[in-house]
């Protein structure tokens, strides 16, 4: 699905969080928005999500504008810094979460649903951990949970705000690999913010390069490091 | 942390007197009058004791006293977890006027918060004219004896749960939003099961409380004996009668309610001890 953002401009107080940024995406890409901290990449992300609200500006999903929907409505799936998982939940309730609060006729049979989380667990190579609680996992199989949890509904659009952050190095690279098979597989296009650009570039199909609420530059990564579009760009890179 | 850890513990020496020391401290100050009360209680025998609580007047008071906190305590306790949701998971002016404002039942004497409503709904107060006109009875009644309560434990459990919501943070409710979760699922399966225990604390806080007023209910309730005396009131009069064998075993009864829900918690606790564990807190 399409992702376009037309415009948005949003300021906290008197600092402006972002100011006029426009970004096309296309369907079944990979993007990471890239910056450092302050840079407005976070908050662009939640706009998108519908967590937060723009002061203008649009967002679009494959032409249809969404800008007033509600998170719930928009066919998202979102994976936060820190997992956000429900702590009091086992991990197949988590998993299920997105499924058993559809409305009742919407809703998939108990059984449907029993297979999915179980179809999830194998997908973030997790089988058997469905009657855990989070406190009992480690910070990488807790964001695999999370990861599982965002795909139960089978959005078209996956987005996650520094997945990797809080994880040590190994972990990361482990995850970073599964998400984009994930990613290729499912058929998703997907949005993760990080300020990390070797991540950005070993993952991302295209990289949006954000500083001081503006994009400085939307490329293939390939294209960023050979011509990068200004000085801040450049600094940034060293 | 292992006991062999001697960098970190302390010697033996200090942890015993440091035990003996608290121990003392709640045994002088909480334990001994507690106590003390039962045994007075006790002092005449079960049948004395007996015979002081079916009184119809400590019936009446006990009756009454059950009843107001029977209707305080869900109110309160609804209020506080909508003020407290209100406050830690959402952004709006006004938010931190709220938060003072309902620090203010704690920060006036209760006396004072009697006397308020006694300015209002009294016979000379603001709207005791057009009460008495329409025969509504609220100072020296059951009503005012309630609004005095709500007023008084109106704070215990959004103080309860406000730092703990605040601690666990919007997150998971932020995950249930892009889980596709309507607003009242999202309170009742995500942010509910979080605060439980908190909630659990604020309202036994606010039960002991209600059930304990004295201050605010002695100036609205206009002390009518069977009608308007809840225990607390019923204790002082007794005891005020010389009557202290009923006085005292009142008041152990009020303590005994007290201590009930103490037990409660505690082996609510006890019984999910592991799901406390999980949650965290």
């Amino acid at each position: 699905m399409t992702i376009t953002v037309r415009n948005i401009v949003k300021g906290f107080g008197n600092y402006p969080a972002l100011r006029d940024v426009s970004l096309d995406i296309e369907d079944g890409a990979f993007v990471a928005l890239l910056g450092p901290s302050g840079s407005g990449k976070t908050t662009l992300l939640r706009i998108i999500a519908g967590l937060e609200s723009a002061e203008s500006g649009q967002i679009l999903f494959a032409g249809e504008d969404v800008t007033d929907r509600a998170p719930q409505d928009r066919g998202i799936g979102f994976v936060f810094q820190n997992y956000a998982l429900f702590r009091h939940m086992t991990v197949e309730h988590n998993i299920a979460f997105g499924l058993d609060v559809m409305k009742r006729g919407q809703r998939p049979p108990k059984e449907a649903i029993r297979a999915r989380v179980e179809e999830l667990l194998e997908l973030v190579q997790l089988p058997g951990y469905g009657k855990r609680y989070p406190a009992q996992l480690s910070g990488g199989q807790r964001q695999r949970v999370a990861l599982a949890r965002a795909l139960a509904r089978e959005p078209s659009i996956l987005l996650l705000d520094e997945p990797f952050g809080a994880l040590d190095a190994k972990v990361r690279r482990e995850l970073r690999e599964a998400l984009r098979e994930i990613h290729d597989r499912v058929g998703l296009t997907s949005i993760f913010v990080t300020h990390d650009y070797e991540e950005a570039f070993a993952l991302a199909d295209k990289v949006a390069i954000l500083g001081q609420g503006r994009i400085e530059q939307f490329d293939t990564p390939d294209a960023v490091q050979q011509h990068p579009a200004s000085d801040f760009v450049r600094e940034f890179l060293d | 942390m292992s006991a062999k850890n001697k960098a970190v513990s302390e010697s033996l020496l200090t942890k015993v007197l440091l035990i003996l020391a608290a121990v003392t401290y709640v045994g002088l100050i909480l334990v001994l009058p507690l106590a003390s009360v039962f045994s007075e209680a006790f002092r005449h025998g079960i049948a004395a004791f007996k015979a002081a609580i079916v009184d119809p007047d400590a019936l009446a008071a006990i009756k009454l006293t059950l009843t107001v906190a029977a209707i305080s305590v869900p109110i309160n306790a609804v209020c506080g977890v909508a003020a407290a949701w209100a406050i830690t998971k959402h952004d709006f002016r006004g938010r931190n006027l709220l938060i003072s404002l309902i620090d203010v039942p704690f920060s006036i004497s209760p006396v004072v918060a009697g006397l308020m409503y006694l300015l209002l709904f009294g016979a000379q107060g603001w709207f005791g004219e057009w009460l008495l006109a329409h025969d509504i009875r609220i100072a020296f009644a059951k009503p005012g004896i309630v609004l005095a309560t709500l007023i008084v434990t109106l704070p215990f459990v959004a103080r309860e749960l406000i730092p703990l919501m605040q601690a666990q943070g919007r997150e998971e409710e932020e995950a249930a939003l892009t889980l596709g979760a309507p607003g009242w699922r999202i309170f009742l399966w995500v942010t509910l099961p979080n605060i439980r225990w908190g909630l659990l604390y604020g309202v036994l806080l606010t039960n002991a409380r209600a059930m304990g007023e004295f201050g605010a209910v002695s100036v609205i309730s206009g002390h009518i004996r069977g009608e308007t005396d809840t225990m607390p009131l019923q204790v002082e009069v007794l005891y005020n009668e010389y009557n202290f064998a009923a006085a005292f075993a009142v008041a152990s009864l009020l303590a005994g309610l007290a201590l009930v829900t103490l037990v409660v918690k505690t082996l609510l606790e006890w019984r999910h001890g592991d799901q406390l564990a999980a949650a965290g807190h």
